[in-house]
């Protein structure tokens, strides 16, 4: 099981609701997924429009637990103002916060990213932070108050996987007791289960699934990844060395003596 | 008198943020309301004065990632 605050899952994989074909393919590939916990957002409604009311009665047929995004706020101001929006709409205390420094690479602004993270706290709020593998602000956070960390591999929708192991290897060594997931740029399920062996709780996607030729197959695909990385982290890796070691036995090799 | 909704200068008629929502025609029924940056909860939606220059935001929950 994984812990997110006070509540327990047994998926490890979180699953985001945009960019799909159609809506039933959405629904489908979370189904699929066998995602416990899904990302939403929130946007300005034009006058006269439903298009919130149609999403949002989607989503809760699927009797999944809501994570509601700060997506595209550029300052603490915009995404502390969300999240309070996200609360009395979706009427949860959890919030992934997002604080975007940068257009072209979403890189978070973890500057404002800790100070949104306090203020959040501080009100009530169980803060999902997506940050950088920077262990630093990953300290802040925590120190701050947040009880999951959510670590990029790579820029949001990239699908270059983990490009920084080694950080994230030793943000899960430095942080034993925190909630840790990698969240964004996972564009395989290879990618997904390196996340898992590396020790972490669980993987945040969406892209990978959304754009896949079959989003559907592949969301199930990510499933079987996400349980196999889980289950070679608790069986336990062997540490990786720099010169072959032989797996047959030496001793009793027919002709060992006649080799020159 | 002349506020701002989404971000779009809009003349209205409106005194509170109930009858402004039905003045837009806004007929949905999962709105969160900010305005000047501070939520409103629906409660006090009927009871809510606006003013002129409010900047007033009206949300709905959206796919996302």
């Amino acid at each position: 099981m994984v812990r997110f605050y006070d509540q327990e899952f047994s998926s490890r994989l979180l699953i985001g609701t945009a960019l799909y074909p159609s809506p039933k393919i959405m629904q489908d590939a979370i189904r699929a997924a066998g995602s416990q916990i899904v990302t939403v957002s929130l946007r300005r409604e034009t006058a006269g429009g439903k298009t919130g009311d149609a999403f949002w009665s989607l989503i809760r047929e699927l009797d999944v637990t809501v994570l509601p995004n700060t997506a595209g706020c550029k300052s603490v101001r915009e995404a502390v103002t969300t999240a309070k929006l996200a609360r009395e709409l979706f009427g949860t205390s959890w919030i992934k916060l997002e604080v975007i420094a940068d257009n072209d690479t979403l890189q978070p602004d973890v500057v404002g990213l800790v100070e949104a993270a306090s203020i959040l706290i501080k009100d009530g709020f169980e803060v999902f932070p997506y940050c950088t593998e920077d262990l630093s602000v990953a300290m802040r956070l925590v120190d701050a108050g947040c009880k999951v960390v959510m670590p990029w591999a790579a820029p949001i929708g990239s699908a270059k996987g983990i490009t920084n192991r080694d950080a994230l290897r030793l943000l899960r060594e430095r942080l034993p007791d925190i909630t840790l997931v990698v969240d964004a740029g996972i564009g395989a399920p290879s990618h997904a289960a390196q996340a898992l062996e590396l020790g972490y709780d669980a993987v945040l996607l969406n892209t990978a699934v959304a754009k896949a030729a079959d989003p559907v197959a592949m969301a199930g695909a990510f499933k079987l990844a996400v349980e196999a990385g889980r289950a070679a982290h608790e069986a336990g890796l062997m540490d990786a060395r720099d010169f072959a070691s032989p797996s047959t036995p030496v001793v009793g090799t027919p002709f060992w003596h006649a080799v020159s | 008198m002349q506020v701002t909704v989404n971000g779009e200068q809009r003349k209205i008629a409106a005194r509170t943020v109930d009858a402004l929502l039905t003045e837009l025609d806004y007929e949905g029924t999962h709105f969160a309301i900010a305005v000047n940056f501070d939520v409103l909860p629906k409660s006090r939606w009927a009871e809510t004065m606006l003013n002129s220059g409010d900047e007033i935001e009206i949300i709905t929950p959206r796919q996302g990632g």
